[in-house]
């Protein structure tokens, strides 16, 4: 199987001959860096090796192209629900410069005590079962092959049966994962002992497949009352889990700190979170920094959060970041869409490659209230392990409620979460090994009698059966489907009429959802917009209209109102009538005509106007403009009057007139072109003329309807002006 | 617990640690924190572990969600369900997969008790 560019990744195709597939490759692949990477006219320092295919910035449009790539792993997670929808998503995200695709579990997984097989819908998330994760696994060895990058798979070791997860994880190539049991025991109240024995089988199997680990930490910062006072608890969140990990085995380079800035806006978060940046980074030198983004304070507001990020971005180019995490904008108002996993990864993109080599001209300052304040936080954070070592150790610490308390530690507010040792999911589970306690396989953690069997296979105890799966991959069952009912071929049968025909259908998050936003400013306060803002929606044939952002303009002029809803009809391909694209003709085939016979043109911006940009980048030579064919040009300026702009055609005796119209308030612009159409017309100079207008709000057709020749729109070049005025002057040789 | 932030009189002991030696202790802290931790690992064992010691001898997440019920209701989680797939197949020179299957079925049970009872 292939991927070509311009084809769909055929989901029925992959899932072909899955119990056979075995993963490319093992273990986390960093991105490699290139110094003085020459892209377009630019050298970028902080900078990867490009992609092969890519979706640039738009904007990239004015720079040739380029899609420079930062040097931080960028990570989207996905997570829809149906892993065969996420797939695609997988690709678009790949295209426009993730690496890293993180895999959210469903509702409740840490609690299943076992693995989960087959392919059953997820919730927030999907069931990680073995085929789903190999499916993935293998669209992914495709997709990094289009894109040219290695792409990093990633999901979650926790529960109450990670080490099982981690051993399929190991076996189906996955190559990151959040493994922290501090994460077990405060948020989803798994026995702590039972956590920590798990973890290190978990670990060390992680070891054995250089899987990347990222830790929980960021979590508290989301749970605490006031997240920017537990910094020092943090500290020692990511001390725990790293140690633990390094005295399992793992190296310290595989092991990344969940770090998310504590605060965002309105708050002054630079001032708080710069230097908690500082002093995890100075602790943590030899780890790796997984930068999270800030999702504490998140509304509904895809600006807002976006604005957010753009900050913890800036931090993270300020110190160090060498997995970048995005949060999708929409994470505030509905389980991620599509399009904005695509809007976080393009603002990390943007925001680190506008930030190139930021470093070269500014300095964190080492002395004052930088280094006073991260001094201050990891003081509080070696207070914070002293009273721990005093109480009787981490498990009685947690007892007493030690974590996640809102307080500034050594302040304390007595509302920290308490779990008892003896008590949560699991308790009792713990089983102490016996002197002839034997595993005969590889990565198992802690005592192991081999000797008993054969001292020589305490180097390599899978000898003792013949090596286990780690070795020899065909030992592994592999179990397709279990629920007849609830599985991929089910869904994929239902979504039949919208695969591989000519039948479409928008979507948010799975085939076939039928989901549209709809944004609008009603004229009223807030809650009668909200209720006006349905009403609308509903006249529109939406279906489940809701409401998913409002924001007040001023309290009674008005209020922004986002809403989705479903459309229930598809359109058909066959039935659309599509314009041909713009015939473009080679620059010599242009330069030819105008040699042979030359062209000049009289150009303005019409009307009370003064935007001259665009015009100017359809003339000028130096913007690849008309002038480089050897057409005459004669700029007038803008708030030029059409009277003046005809009047100086006639008088230079030029071929054709270019009205640039940019302003579009009450259709001013369609106004225009027709009033350059009659003029013409008037003066007697219609048929010796071509009128061509242009502007980012001009609908070629509509344009033409006005009595001109031709409109272009936003994206328009200088050849694709210039192919229209050659191509326009033999028609006219030959009416005339 | 309620307690006002008394950082300025609590830090006193480390006033005087240059930021180096600041952090070596926040190691020598953590480590210690730690230690405790990584010795029950190394001396327990669990379901989920035992689990996925079978997984790795090449059984499926059912099978060894069988064996494992089966090992506990028999008191030889302290032997490791995998060595007590092991142990049975190599008494009967048999296959470790068939041997485990068959245990997972629900069969050879007794045969497995006795053989450890034996070692003890």
């Amino acid at each position: 199987m292939e991927l070509k560019p311009n084809d769909k990744l055929n989901i029925r195709e992959l899932l072909k001959d899955l119990d056979k597939y075995r993963p490319k490759r093992r273990g986390w692949t960093w991105r490699e860096k290139e110094k003085d990477l020459k892209m377009g006219h630019f050298t970028y320092q902080d900078c990867a090796k490009p992609l092969e295919q890519s979706v640039p910035l738009p904007s990239a449009k004015y720079f040739g192209d380029i899609d420079p790539q930062p040097d931080s792993v960028i990570t989207t997670e996905i997570a829809s629900g149906r892993f065969e929808d996420d797939i695609r998503r997988m690709r678009m995200a790949a295209w426009h410069g993730a690496d890293h695709l993180m895999v959210i579990r469903t509702a409740g997984q840490s609690h299943f005590d076992g693995l989960i097989e087959g392919t059953p819908q997820g919730i927030g998330g999907i069931p990680i079962t073995r085929k789903q994760v190999r499916a993935q696994r293998k669209a992914l060895d495709l997709i990094e092959e289009e894109v040219g990058r290695p792409l990093n798979y990633h999901s979650y070791i926790s529960g109450v049966a990670g080490p099982e997860i981690s051993v399929m994880f190991a076996e189906e190539g996955v190559n990151g994962a959040h493994q922290d049991p501090q994460y077990n025991v405060l948020y989803r109240n798994i026995n702590m002992v039972r956590s920590y024995v798990d973890a290190a089988e978990a670990k060390k199997i992680m070891v054995w497949a250089d899987i990347a680990q990222i830790d929980g930490a960021h979590n508290a910062n989301a749970t605490a009352r006031e997240a920017w006072k537990v910094m020092p608890e943090l500290l020692v969140q990511h001390a725990i889990n790293s140690i633990f990990s390094v005295k399992v085995g793992m190296k310290k380079e595989n092991i990344c700190l969940s770090t998310v800035p504590p605060t965002a806006p309105p708050a002054p978060c630079m001032k708080l979170d710069l230097p908690y940046a500082v002093a995890l980074r100075d602790l943590f030198r030899d780890y790796k920094m997984r930068a999270q983004m800030n999702t504490k304070y998140i509304e509904s507001s895809t600006r807002e959060a976006t604005v957010t990020h753009v900050l913890n971005l800036m931090i993270s180019r300020l110190t160090r970041a060498d997995i970048q995490s995005t949060i999708t904008p929409d994470e505030g108002r509905n389980v991620p869409w599509h399009i904005y996993n695509m809007e976080a990864v393009d603002t990390a993109k943007q925001a680190f490659v506008g930030m190139d080599d930021l470093m070269s001209m500014v300095q964190l300052k080492e002395d004052g209230y930088l280094h006073e304040r991260s001094r201050e936080i990891k003081e509080r954070a070696v207070l914070f392990m002293e009273e721990v070592l005093e109480t009787g150790g981490y498990f009685q610490a947690v007892e007493e409620g030690f974590f996640v308390d809102s307080g500034y530690y050594p302040e304390r507010n007595g509302d920290g979460i308490s779990r008892k040792i003896d008590g949560g999911i699991g308790a009792g589970n713990i089983f102490e090994r016996d002197k002839d306690y034997l595993a005969p396989v590889t990565a198992h953690y802690g005592y192991n009698n081999l000797e008993q069997y054969d001292p020589a296979a305490k180097e390599n105890p899978s000898t003792l059966i013949g090596g286990c799966t780690l070795e020899d991959p065909d030992k592994i069952i592999y179990i397709d489907e279990l629920d007849e009912t609830d599985n991929v071929h089910v869904r994929l049968e239902e979504q039949k009429d919208l695969m591989d025909t000519s039948k479409l259908k928008p979507e948010m998050e799975w085939r076939g959802d039928g989901i549209v936003m709809l944004n609008m400013f009603i004229p009223a306060s807030r809650r009668v917009a909200e209720y006006a803002a349905i009403e609308f929606a509903k006249k529109m044939n939406l279906k489940e209209v809701e409401v998913i952002h409002k924001e007040v303009m001023q309290t009674a002029e008005g209020t922004r109102v986002e809403l989705k809803g479903r459309v229930d009809f598809t359109v058909d391909i066959n039935d659309l009538v599509i314009p041909p694209e713009p015939e473009i003709m080679s620059d010599d085939q242009i330069r030819e005509s105008i040699e042979a016979q030359p062209l000049k043109i009289v150009a303005g911006t019409v009307g009370e106007d003064e935007h001259s940009v665009g015009l100017r980048e359809i003339i000028d030579i130096k913007h690849g403009g008309i002038e480089k064919y050897g057409i005459e040009c004669e700029y007038l300026g803008t708030s030029v009057s059409i009277e003046k702009l005809v009047d100086a055609a006639i008088e230079l005796n030029a071929n054709a007139i270019l009205a640039s119209t940019i302003i579009s308030h009450d259709e001013i612009h369609y106004k225009n072109m027709k009033k350059l159409h009659e003029i013409c017309v008037e003066k007697g100079v219609r048929d010796r003329l071509i009128l061509v207008a242009g502007g980012t709000q001009v609908t070629p057709e509509l344009a033409v309807k006005q009595g001109i020749d031709a409109g272009f729109g936003r994206g328009t070049k200088g050849v694709h002006v210039a192919t229209f005025l050659v191509n326009r002057r033999e028609e006219m040789a030959h009416e005339n | 617990m309620k307690r006002t932030d008394d950082f300025q009189t609590r830090r006193e002991h480390l006033t005087h640690l240059s930021d180096e030696a600041l952090e070596q202790r926040f190691w020598d802290l953590a480590e210690k924190l730690v230690d405790p931790m990584l010795d029950l690992a190394h001396h327990n064992t669990t379901p989920s572990i035992e689990r996925s010691v079978l997984l790795r001898m090449g059984f499926s997440s059912l099978e060894a969600k069988a064996i494992v019920e089966g090992v506990m209701d028999r008191g030889l989680m302290g032997k490791g369900a995998g060595h007590v797939v092991y142990k049975l197949a190599k008494m009967r020179k048999a296959a470790i997969r068939e041997t485990g299957l068959k245990l997972a079925a629900g069969e050879g049970w007794d045969e497995a008790v006795a053989l450890f009872k034996e070692a003890r």
